[in-house]
């Protein structure tokens, strides 16, 4: 047996590292400098999370002090070495960040005070430093500042003094709270649906924003329904789990027709706004399904994706609208669909024939040549005969679909012909994911020399993932078509391709739950290229926020927000060997004698 | 040496040019069935342009590639993968973010006979155990022998006539060398044809049939492995002296 000795004496243990608590403190004052000079706190000021005590703008800053104390106090505990014991001390290093953050606002309001730099800076203005002095004096913000910022950082650091627990419960009811509070729109318009208006009447404010007491009852029952429900959800899990297999898929399968039945229900429930959204949603969720096979799956960087969706609407536009410039056959959509998958197919095909022999970055530049190029020749003077130039083409008929219409004027038909679309997209994507061809792709993407070696051809394995993610990418610019009945080049910035990555990898790359998570949580709530979120306010700080949610996917959660079940599946047991084999269960010596 | 009729894979008078540096001049080359060869030469002497032509990756400007008397000079990758050639890549080089199982998946990747393939696994996991244990596991979190054997046995599930071994023993520590340069024998005495191309030339040469020396592009050298082994000029350029 290996000998790895369990004593916690023989290691030192370490006290708080000071140094990182001041670390993480500097790093908060300059965060809520920066986002009081991106001008977030008046910018969202006007909306209410809380009436009348908190708003979106005081807490952007307010989260500052407590995430980042509780970041600071984070330690990583390795498996064997003794957990440092926690003590007040802890609460002493949260505070020293919290009051490091607020710092950082206090320093702003003596220099906006004393200087006057609001020619560089727009937000360095006199609104700011109302709102940050709590329409009192300067002094007195200042003093309440540095008391919020100390106590929210104390509560941040207690977070790893008190048992998990209070972690988990403080974690849930902030998150509830929030939620509900964003949710609003959606939630609102839901009950509504149901016919229970007073229950909203009840819960928000009128102008925005939980009451007091409504976020108080969130807060109650968001901790009260784990405590009850909990260990029934737990209870039908395992059992679930222990089913045997051919009796789990039959309960998935259930599972999967109940949840499909109800999302095609949900749109007669909803309001035009919030089906209006969901339709967009919907839109990117295809968008991003496509790409998330280009990327994801066969790991081909494309930055000009949205190349397709431009090619998929203006077929559509140029086949069904009678206004079409140049050729104006005004079939009918589902006719004109058709066509629309081949045409983008082609153009997959001939845009990728020439990129797909380059590799990375070659590869990622070129291809956002193109999704440029194709832009311009729909806005270009030269084809303005076909397509209209800068003025596009409108008049674009809805889909008849026999009983209905679908048209943009009636956003739930939209939304039920996406989610149609959005089935069949996910069905393909999974299919594929789980293919002979799947595989290919992901052999492609680690490692395309090999690939090639053990008889992949690579060419025209890529030119697939091409192809299918163009056909995929035209469903979305079909329905967008007809949804807004006119089409203009506009629509088709780099600014939509880099979007849709940015959706795929906060998701997560090649996994089809977190591109549809993504979708929803940053068009549905953040808004996108120029479709409103539900945070409308939110608009006009969108693209610091997906770059700030980039970054830190990228250096915390590289697998994205829903990681692979089976990935996570295989780390646990990677974790789980280590952990044996450190507590010395595993004897290394004679591995081949314990298979 | 027992000559067998009709080589299973052979370069006839090939020359490789990448633009205007010319790689390989003239190499000829014979592989029997059931041989276990050695290519040996220092850097930059055309050992990773000799299998990547083999293999139909750079096609040889003149000159032929042979396969079981086949020419197949311009036939593709996959052409020749189905026909019994496999590389096992230097360093290894797995799929590292996709599981042992996938990557033994995709060393079928030609293969349709469900049956065969089942057959080919079980194989491998009694030839090396340890990847059963690891089926489960990231490809890319294996140590560095246990990789080496999910490479072997990704190269053995394409069923080959002929394996290609770029660099076995590169990048192992030298105890695994030594247990590496055994695997191959397992591997050979089941019937399989290696074509190894190797620095260590004492090592490869104490396993290996015959073996050639390149030398820019050329071979110099061309004889039984004992005869090889004794040759003072391979002894001296092994010794440390540059060409």
């Amino acid at each position: 047996m290996t000998a790895i000795s369990n004593d916690p004496s023989i290691y030192e243990t370490p006290g708080i590292n000071w140094r990182r608590q001041i670390r993480f403190g500097l790093i908060g004052a300059l965060s809520t400098a920066f986002i009081s000079l991106a001008g977030m706190p008046v910018g969202l000021d006007g909306r209410s999370i809380i009436q009348p005590v908190l708003s979106m703008g005081y807490l952007s800053l307010l989260w500052v002090p407590f995430v980042f104390a509780s970041i600071a106090g984070s330690e990583v505990v390795l498996e064997g070495m003794a957990e440092r014991q926690r003590s007040a001390r802890d609460l002493w290093a949260g505070a020293l960040v919290g009051l490091g953050s607020s710092g950082g606002v206090v320093l702003l309001m003596i220099l906006i005070q004393n200087f006057d730099l609001r020619d560089p800076l727009v937000n360095w203005s006199p609104q700011l430093l109302e709102l940050l002095s709590f329409d009192r004096s300067a002094a007195f913000g200042m003093v309440i500042w540095l008391v919020l910022g100390t106590f929210l950082g104390f509560l941040g650091g207690s977070m790893h003094v008190v048992p998990q627990k209070f972690r988990s419960a403080t974690l849930t009811v902030c998150l509830s709270v929030f939620g509900v509070s964003v949710l609003e729109t959606f939630l609102t318009d839901l009950l509504e649906g149901f016919g229970l208006e007073g229950l909203t009447d009840l819960v928000y404010y009128k102008r925005g924003g939980l009451e007091v007491l409504g976020a108080v009852a969130v807060a109650a029952l968001a901790l009260a329904v784990p405590l009850i429900a909990g260990p029934r959800v737990a209870r039908v899990k395992t059992q679930v789990i222990e089913m045997p297999s051919e009796e789990r898929r039959r309960v998935n399968l259930a599972l999967l027709a109940v949840s499909a039945a109800l999302l095609f229900v949900l749109p007669f429930f909803l309001g035009k706004i919030t089906n209006e959204l969901l339709a967009n949603v919907g839109l990117f969720v295809l968008l991003a399904l496509g790409l998330n096979i280009v990327v994801g799956l066969a790991g081909i960087l494309d930055l000009g994706y949205v190349a397709f969706f431009a090619v998929g609407g203006y077929t559509t536009a140029v086949l069904t609208s009678p206004n079409s410039p140049g050729f104006s056959p005004e079939l009918p959509w589902p006719v004109a669909l058709i066509a629309v998958v081949i045409l983008t197919g082609l153009v997959g095909l001939f845009i990728g024939a020439p990129v797909i022999r380059m590799r990375g970055d070659y590869l990622a530049i070129v291809t956002l040549g193109f999704g440029e190029i194709i832009r311009l020749l729909f806005l270009s003077d030269w084809l303005s005969g076909w397509f209209g130039g800068a003025q596009g083409i409108t008049n674009i008929p809805g889909v008849n679909v026999g009983i209905a219409t679908v048209k943009g004027t009636d956003p739930r038909s939209v939304f039920l012909l996406v989610l149609v679309f959005c089935g069949i997209a996910i069905y393909v994507s999974w299919r594929l994911e789980n293919s002979r061809l799947g595989r290919a792709w992901m052999a492609i993407r680690e490692d395309e020399d090999v690939a090639e070696a053990m008889g992949v051809n690579t060419t025209n394995t890529k030119l697939m993932a091409f192809v299918v993610g163009a056909v995929l990418a035209s469903f979305s610019g079909a329905i967008f078509s007809a949804k807004v009945g006119s089409i203009f080049p506009t629509s088709f910035l780099m600014l939509v391709s880099i979007i849709i990555l940015v959706v795929v990898i906060v998701g997560g790359m090649g996994n089809i739950t977190g591109v549809i998570v993504g979708a929803l949580v940053l068009i549905g709530v953040l808004g996108g290229p120029k479709q409103p979120g539900l945070l409308q306010e939110f608009s006009q700080f969108k693209l610091l926020i997906y770059g700030a949610l980039l970054v830190w996917m990228m250096l915390k959660r590289p697998e994205g927000l829903v990681p692979n079940v089976r990935r996570t599946r295989e780390l646990h047991q990677e974790e789980f060997l280590q952990d044996a084999w450190l507590k010395g269960e595993i004897d290394t010596d004679d591995q081949e004698g314990t298979a | 040496m027992t000559e067998k009729a009709v080589p299973l894979l052979e370069f006839r008078g090939v020359n490789t040019h990448y633009g205007a540096v010319h790689i390989l001049k003239d190499v000829n080359l014979a592989i029997y069935p059931g041989e276990l060869v050695c290519l040996l030469g220092g850097n930059a002497s055309g050992k990773s342009t000799t299998l990547k032509t083999l293999l139909g990756m750079v096609t040889p400007t003149t000159g032929d590639v042979v396969l079981d008397g086949e020419i197949v000079t311009h036939q593709s990758t996959s052409y020749r993968v189905q026909r019994g050639v496999t590389m096992v890549p230097e360093n290894r080089r797995l799929f590292k973010r996709l599981s042992v199982k996938e990557n033994l998946e995709l060393g079928a990747y030609l293969r349709s006979d469900r049956a065969g393939i089942a057959n080919d696994m079980e194989r491998i996991f009694e030839l090396f155990p340890r990847v059963k244990e690891r089926i489960n596991q990231k490809s890319g979190t294996l140590s560095g022998g246990e990789q080496q054997m999910v490479a072997m046995g990704r190269a053995l599930m394409s069923n080959p006539r002929v394996l290609l071994m770029d660099e076995p023993s590169m990048g192992l520590a030298p105890a695994l060398v030594q247990a590496n340069f055994e695997l191959i024998q397992q591997i050979h005495s089941e019937g399989v044809a290696i074509f190894m191309v190797e620095q260590n030339a004492n090592m490869a040469l104490s396993i290996a049939d015959r073996g050639w020396v390149l030398q820019t592009g050329k071979v110099v050298l061309d004889d039984d492995a004992e005869a090889l082994l004794a040759n003072p000029d391979l002894r001296a350029s092994y010794l440390g002296e540059a060409d």
